[in-house]
């Protein structure tokens, strides 16, 4: 749903709000700069350990949590389990790196965002309504990179700067942090409140309709 | 028997990082229908080069190298407990090459093992007997896990979208999975559908069936006639490649019956994303073969 003639938005990490705001659904930006990887490991963890409280912090956590607050704050958080080379000498190299899919966040999303000041995740499939109201709220917005293309995706990190959880979350759950040039994504969620997903889900939903009444 | 660790490694090299052409084909053919400019032919053409990319650098296509199914066909005499053996070595040396992710996960204690071993069904291996002339056979299917969670199994009838138990209630539920999917099996995708069976054998044909090339129509005139009418359908929805809109949703479905029980009848879609890697590897003697 980029529409034509959208000019593509060169963003460098951290974000600040108004170039969050200038952002809108279908343009297509080039991120550089250092990210941060986390998922379903990474934000259940998050959220029982610093936002809801559940469960006591244990181990590395304080300290890990800390080095978190300074990468996220206007950062960007990538849903992403690579495939990571030199992993027994610790020469890291990101090998494949496409989105993993987003929406299995969407209960902690908004409260993560919020918490770190998150200017952007970076997923596929799209987020639901929780997580749109966080994206006005924080401000942030929902980027969407090309799923499955792992190898393209890897080539634009440029290092791997450095990784948390490693030997607790495993390879693909980790946080990795790396630096990247040019990383390609679509706003697919805006800090207006526009969704593409839910456009395009309503608007299928009705060819379906169509589809069911037919024998 | 010999053993054919190096074999099988190299197989699952090939899967990862290699996707079939004639799936690869269908992907190019798709770009032409979408408009110039759009995020949807944005997406098949990064598609495209990173299909070529993970050829040439012999990196996975997908970081999530998916769930490693093996199908075995192994001449009578052959040792299946070798060739479980031979499997598990090669995927952990697969592993360590970076051609597939570390990806079994024990769901009670939430540890990755780091090598893609888990329990006595990681990877999934499935032995079948042939005649001791024969070739042994083996194809491997890396299904990704975005992919598989779009899956969905339905019990007709079906009062929700007025499904029966015939065919016209099958293409209800299929096209009904292919909405809620959107783009999240990462489009366009393949549907492989099995029709009857309990809820476990189901499934398990509805992979099957994926097996075969694309546009391999099953034999029935009647099955074969929905399977073009699902893929012309699913495409009419506008969900497009990762959900961004456009006329490439879906790129093939297959069809396959079972025998159910009289009380029973299940429809299970299986939603294969467009890394839709399967490889096959034969051995006859000293030769060795690689699709």
């Amino acid at each position: 749903m980029v529409k034509k003639g959208y000019a593509m938005h060169e963003i460098t990490i951290p974000i600040s709000e108004e170039t969050i705001l200038s952002l809108h659904v279908g343009e297509p930006v080039e991120l550089s700069g250092v990210m941060i990887t986390g998922r379903d490991a990474v934000h259940k963890w998050l959220s029982e350990t610093f936002i809801k409280r559940t469960r006591e912090p244990r181990g590395d956590d304080l300290h890990v949590y800390e080095a978190l607050k300074k990468y996220l704050d206007q950062g960007v958080l990538y849903h992403c389990g690579p495939v990571v080379s030199g992993i027994d000498t610790k020469q890291y190299k990101f090998v494949a790196a496409g989105p993993t899919t987003s929406t299995r966040e969407e209960p902690y999303q908004a409260d993560v965002m919020k918490h770190f000041n998150i200017r952007g995740v970076i997923g596929k499939g799209g987020m639901g309504p929780k997580t749109l109201k966080g994206c006005t709220e924080t401000p942030g917005v929902d980027f969407h990179a090309i799923g499955g293309a792992a190898s393209f995706l890897a080539q634009t990190v440029q290092r791997v700067v450095g990784v948390y959880k490693l030997e607790e979350f495993g390879v693909p759950e980790a946080m990795w942090v790396i630096e990247v040039k040019k990383f390609p994504v679509v706003v697919t969620m805006d800090a207006h409140g526009e969704s593409q997903h839910k456009a395009i889900d309503d608007e299928s939903r009705k060819v379906l309709d169509d589809l069911l009444q037919m024998p | 028997m010999r053993d054919i660790t190096n074999e099988i490694l190299e197989l699952i090299r090939r899967t990862s990082s290699s996707l079939p052409k004639d799936v690869e084909e269908r992907l190019r053919a798709s770009i032409e229908k979408e408009a110039p400019g759009s995020a949807a032919r944005g997406a098949l053409e990064t598609i495209l080069k990173n299909i070529e990319l993970s050829r040439a650098n012999s990196t996975p296509i997908c970081q999530d190298t998916g769930t490693p199914i093996f199908y075995i066909h192994y001449p009578e005499g052959w040792s299946t407990r070798r060739l479980r053996e031979q499997v598990r070595a090669a995927m952990v040396e697969a592993t360590r090459r970076s051609y597939m992710r570390p990806n079994a996960v024990d769901a009670i204690y939430d540890k990755n093992t780091g090598n893609n071993l888990g329990g006595d069904d990681f990877p999934t291996i499935h032995f079948e007997e042939v005649d001791a002339d024969q070739p042994l056979v083996i194809e491997l299917m890396l299904k990704g896990g975005g992919c598989e969670n779009v899956g969905a199994q339905y019990s007709l009838p079906n009062n929700n979208l007025a499904a029966g138990r015939d065919l016209a209630g099958v293409r209800k539920v299929v096209l009904d999975a292919v909405q809620k999917a959107q783009g999240q099996g990462c489009a366009p995708g393949i549907l492989g559908v099995s029709i009857g069976g309990d809820r476990g054998s189901s499934y398990i044909k509805s992979k099957e069936v994926m097996f075969s090339k694309m546009g391999t129509r099953n034999e029935d005139p009647k099955i074969a006639e929905l399977e073009e009418r699902l893929t012309k359908e699913a495409n009419e929805m506008g969900i497009g490649p990762m959900g961004f809109g456009g006329k490439t949703t879906v790129l093939d479905t297959k069809i396959t019956g079972m025998h159910r029980l009289p009380a029973s009848y299940f429809v299970s879609v299986s939603y294969m994303c467009w890394a839709y890697r399967r490889r096959k590897l034969v051995v006859r003697g000293e030769e060795v073969e690689y699709d």
